[in-house]
């Protein structure tokens, strides 16, 4: 035996087998398919699918919470043969305002607060996806959860509706405006509750800054709503509306489609109408841009 | 109580961005009060228009549950509870030291502004901003006691407050008529009746004496649960 110190005997020199690993070379895919994949995970996420089973039964009882009213409603409208729906398809996400607050509420931080608070966001940018087009497709993934929780008592009350054989061009019309709304409030609420959620990244108080934002803003829009119509000042009661999502379009789709408006003083005119419009574009192409820059701001630090 | 746990306390819930939002939310109160009284001119008919639904019903609630959930979450979150639970402190004092900042903040960010806004909405009847805030100092305790329990008990303290406040006190206790006799802001409203009987906030009537005790209980009992829930606390990761 030679001991390793014997000068005759060459060093062990250190080879490299080929134990069969392979590296990954079939097709990669491109941005696209990344982002596709980032925004159905979001959507999956937001109705706590793929996520553990305690973060289920939030968004699936608020689901069912949305829908039960519609089904009581067509009942109650079936069985007196009515011939109109009880409550106007324009007005079903004022009514259930609270539910959709708290959904927007719970889901937002969920999506957005955690990837910036744990740095997940880089795992995420280390893929073939640019950083605004991660900010895009979380939006439209928070906007799309948001939209099917609004749209489905809809869809419940259009089947009631056609079912009980009333007018079927006056339903579908109300259905199809009413949606087109809905598709704006969530957009609006989607991008308002993401950006709160991107400022404050700790979840807990993420979800009651939100809340703070759309419940104090409703409150504080209804009472000088209802004060200033007391008092008969029409144009601050509907000027005022602007301030708050919900009675923001609210006014919009009482002034585009002339819907049975939800609030004490709707925007009545073409000139009030086009500020909400114009509002409302603006609160959305705002809230993304501040978006898009707190992000350049979160990735590079 | 133990001052350190206080000073801790007070720090953690205006330390941080947190603290902006207690400020923000009593100042639009006020300024809401000021265009009030500015469009409607002072009277008890505007402050009644006011001061419930957004004073008792929103706000308090609201400060309460972000003051609690400030004072123990972070510290659960983080895991750094352990180091305060293996202090030779009795899990009571613990508790009702974090009670006291929470109360405190309620007071401070809820109850005097509420008092200030009734001041400048009914000038000519403080009484009547006295009882809105009596009301909503007993609400406050109750609420905090509440919350510091919930945020002890669940991760989710914030998001489960919530829908507790926004639907069991705010949509089903103002459909339900029966929900008065196990409602917090139901409870402040009588308490505030009773202040000043000009007041009709609760009908049926709910009476005082039930007021003043549920309050009670619900106070004490929500503390000493909580304090029973950090005897037997471990730490348990989800998501």
């Amino acid at each position: 035996m030679s001991s390793p110190s014997d000068p005759r005997v060459a060093p062990p020199r250190g080879v490299i087998h080929d134990i069969g690993y392979r590296p990954y070379a079939g097709p990669r895919l491109g941005e696209g398919q990344v982002a596709f994949s980032l925004f159905l995970t979001g959507l999956r996420n937001c109705f706590g699918l793929g996520r553990s089973g305690k973060s289920k039964v939030l968004p699936l009882l608020l689901l069912v919470l949305m829908v039960l009213p519609a089904l009581i409603l067509v009942a109650v409208m079936v069985q007196l043969k009515m011939d109109q729906q009880l409550l106007p398809y324009a007005r079903y996400a004022m009514v259930t305002q609270l539910l959709v607050s708290v959904f927007v509420a719970a889901q937002a931080p969920a999506l957005i607060s955690r990837d910036l608070r744990f740095r997940t966001i880089t795992l995420y940018l280390a893929r073939p996806l640019r950083r605004s087009t991660y900010v895009l497709v979380r939006l439209a993934s928070l906007t799309a959860a948001v939209f099917i929780l609004l749209v489905a008592p809809l869809l419940v009350l259009l089947l009631g509706g056609l079912l009980a054989d009333l007018s079927v061009w006056g339903q579908v019309r109300g259905f199809l405006e009413a949606t087109a709304a809905v598709l704006v409030l969530a957009a609006v609420l989607a991008c308002l509750s993401a950006l709160v959620s991107a400022v404050t990244t700790k979840r807990g108080i993420a979800v009651a800054a939100v809340i703070v934002v759309l419940l104090v803003s409703y409150t504080v829009v209804s009472a000088i709503q209802g004060i200033s119509v007391d008092q008969g000042n029409d144009t601050l009661g509907q000027a005022v509306g602007l301030f708050c999502p919900f009675t923001l379009i609210d006014g919009l789709q009482h002034w585009v489609f002339n819907a049975p408006p939800s609030t004490p003083a709707p925007p009545e005119g073409t000139g009030i109408g086009v500020v909400f419009l114009i509002v409302t574009v603006l609160v959305l192409a705002g809230s993304v841009t501040a978006m898009l820059l707190r992000y350049r701001k979160a990735v590079s630090v | 109580m133990n001052a350190t746990i206080v000073r801790l306390g007070v720090r953690a819930v205006l330390g941080r961005r947190r603290g902006i939002m207690l400020f923000i939310l009593p100042v639009i109160l006020i300024l809401l009060a000021f265009v009030v009284r500015a469009l409607a001119g002072e009277g008890t008919d505007t402050a009644g228009h006011l001061l419930p639904p957004l004073g008792l019903h929103v706000l308090l609630p609201l400060v309460a549950l972000i003051a609690a959930s400030s004072v123990l979450a972070p510290e659960i979150d983080d895991g750094s509870i352990v180091y305060l639970l293996a202090k030779p402190i009795s899990r009571f004092t613990i508790t009702s030291s974090k009670l006291v900042v929470a109360l405190g903040c309620t007071v401070v960010f809820a109850v005097v502004p509420i008092l200030i806004a009734g001041l400048i909405l009914a000038t000519g009847t403080p009484l009547l901003a006295v009882a809105y805030a009596v009301g909503a100092l007993v609400a406050g305790t109750a609420y905090a006691a509440l919350f510091t329990w919930l945020s002890a008990l669940t991760r989710h303290a914030v998001v489960i407050g919530l829908i507790y406040v926004l639907l069991w006190e705010g949509l089903i206790g103002g459909l339900v008529s029966g929900v008065r006799w196990v409602s917090i802001s139901w409870w402040a409203s009588a308490i505030a009746e009773a202040v000043d009987d000009r007041l009709r906030l609760v009908s049926p009537d709910l009476g005082l004496p039930y007021a003043v005790i549920a309050s009670v209980i619900v106070v004490a009992g929500f503390v000493l649960l909580a304090a029973r829930r950090l005897q037997g606390f471990n730490l348990t990761g989800d998501e």
